[in-house]
């Protein structure tokens, strides 16, 4: 069975400690409290091949709250949650400088491997792509099943309660066996969550993960956010202002690959102190 | 009557109609010119070899002629072990070639193999047969079921890795990175998720490429050679549908064409068994949800 998890918040207890100094980014406009830091990113710059496209961001994304990455299209808001797991290592041609480290851990750091990253620092995507060749069920515990977990007791259980997490369960349970591509596309979408939540990270990255669902089945989406921001930390990336003003604690707006305005999602929405920031959520550009 | 503006004037229409006729006409005319050679060869196939395909044709070695009776089942006994060893020498380097082109390999070496592997598939299915006759008939002194079995199998190797390759682009990039966010590594989402998603694709390429090779004769001419009786070992000479039907078909005697004509029967119904096979596999292949 599994037990990287544990071992995982068990060592990232120790940089709490070192993160308890107050943040001198000059961007923060989060009010600094001994609050536990999921990602501490330091003068962070990214490349595709000539193009950068992150200038020096620098921002700490507390733990266990939800925090939206807003900007307009180009602005690299899905190029840095991706960078949050290291999805850029598939790209050939990028270039990276700076640090990210999650819960003390740098992700970066020599000999770190990419897929041990990965099961910490999970992710959803824009569109659902439950495996097509998987049943419901398969397609939760494929994450485990190819770590190496065996033993069915724990296969079970972990299906059921990732189920419950996404809340999927209830809709589910009879059909465990259909396809993964036989349910609705909100479904999908939460059998998504569920099958990254199976491999039970810390950290849930969602990119625009409501931008191809209806109102009813981006509400139920919203509604599971909340919920797991008890447990988990959730980066999520929106399009939709609304969206972001109704389901995170915090706020990043990005544009052109710097990190403009940071703070609690009140203040961006009421009153952001930069003036791209208030022209951006008030609608006028973007 | 006032006319509608919407009609042509009247002395063309008459004009335009016939035009119309005469290319739909030629249209279908060059339709059934594609189909027709198909219809014609099973027509003649069913037509010459029918009468001599009976029981004994399937279960009996050939005989001399004048003799009644005889068949060709060590040909066909031997077709189908030519084409396992093909496929095991074909479809795990073709794959694997083809998994290695897809997700791995710099654009630029890649472009080289894909160049090197269309030449391949342009060479002369002859040329595979001398090239194998050099490297494991004069060594080892004497034609074989390996030599056949190998001068086949290459032949399958750029054609499957063609297929694997373009199969495997299909699958959709959104898989494999939904698959390494679950901390998957590499090799695992290849195997597990990309191969396993477009497994019918690969096959597919696998049965076509059998189907192209079933029927050669040149690659086996001198390497498998061709064999009157069973053959008991892969290093002797072995028989194969093609080249009983070549040695029949130029013989001088009636019944060793008659014979000729139904091994033709057989061989084109087993390749046309391949091919509605991928059809049955290729019919619901579905990639994207």
């Amino acid at each position: 069975m599994s037990t990287l998890p544990e071992t995982a918040r068990a060592s990232a207890t120790e940089p709490i400690r070192a993160s308890a100094t107050p943040a001198t980014a000059p961007t923060a406009g989060v009010p600094v409290e001994a609050e536990e830091i999921a990602f501490d990113v330091r003068n962070f710059n990214m490349w595709y091949g000539p193009r950068q496209a992150l200038i020096d961001v620098t921002i700490r994304i507390a733990a266990r709250k939800v925090t939206a990455i807003i900007g307009p299209s180009g602005c690299g808001k899905s190029t840095f949650i991706r960078a949050l797991n290291r999805m850029h290592d598939m790209t050939p041609g990028t270039r990276l400088e700076g640090s990210v480290k999650h819960f003390g851990e740098d992700l970066y750091g020599p000999g770190v491997e990419a897929s041990v990253v990965r099961r910490h620092v999970g992710m959803v995507f824009q569109k659902s792509n439950p495996f097509p060749t998987m049943s419901i069920a398969d397609n939760v515990l494929v994450g485990l099943r190819l770590n190496g977990v065996r033993d069915r007791a724990v296969l079970q259980a972990r299906l059921e309660e990732s189920l419950r997490m996404a809340a999927l369960w209830d809709e589910v349970k009879d059909i465990l066996n259909r396809p993964g591509t036989s349910l609705s596309g909100g479904q999908q979408q939460r059998l998504c969550i569920a099958r990254s939540l199976a491999v039970q990270p810390e950290t849930l990255l969602m990119d625009e993960p409501c931008s191809a669902l209806d109102p009813i089945a981006t509400a139920k989406i919203e509604e599971l956010i909340q919920t797991l921001r008890e447990q988990f930390t959730v980066v999520i990336v929106t399009h939709n202002m609304q969206q972001a003003a109704r389901c995170s604690d915090r706020t990043a707006f990005f544009y052109l690959g710097r990190l403009v305005e940071f703070g609690d999602t009140r203040d961006i929405f009421t009153s952001p102190k930069n003036p791209q920031t208030e022209a951006y959520v008030s609608g006028r550009f973007g | 009557m006032v006319a509608s503006p919407y009609l042509p004037a009247p002395r063309y229409a008459r004009w335009r109609k016939w035009k119309s006729i005469a290319v739909t006409g030629a249209l279908v005319a060059c339709a059934l010119a594609v189909i027709a050679p198909l219809f014609l060869v099973i027509f003649f196939l069913v037509a010459r070899g029918y009468s001599s395909l009976d029981w004994n044709f399937f279960t009996q070695l050939p005989k001399p002629t004048g003799e009644i009776g005889g068949g060709m089942a060590n040909a066909i006994v031997g077709t189908v072990t030519l084409l396992a060893m093909a496929a095991a020498i074909g479809v795990p380097i073709g794959v694997f070639g083809g998994i290695y082109l897809a997700e791995y390999g710099s654009d630029r070496a890649n472009n080289w193999i894909r160049f090197a592997a269309d030449v391949l598939n342009g060479v002369p299915s002859i040329v595979w047969g001398m090239v194998v006759y050099l490297f494991l008939v004069v060594p080892f002194k004497g034609f074989s079921a390996y030599a056949g079995g190998v001068a086949l199998g290459l032949m399958m190797v750029p054609l499957v890795m063609r297929t694997t390759e373009e199969v495997l682009v299909l699958v959709p990039q959104s898989y494999r990175e939904a698959a390494l966010a679950l901390g998957i590594t590499r090799w695992k989402v290849i195997v597990v998720i990309v191969v396993r998603t477009a497994l019918k694709g690969i096959a597919t390429g696998v049965i076509v490429a059998l189907a192209r090779i079933a029927g050669e004769t040149a690659p086996l001419l001198f390497t498998a050679f061709g064999n009157s009786f069973w053959s008991h070992n892969l290093k002797e000479p072995i028989s194969a549908l093609p080249l009983q039907i070549f040695a029949y078909a130029i013989s001088a005697y009636d019944d060793w064409h008659r014979q000729a004509w139904a091994g033709a029967l057989v061989l084109m119904a087993l390749i046309l068994a391949l091919n509605i096979t991928v059809r049955v596999l290729s019919r619901d292949r579905k990639i994207a949800p």
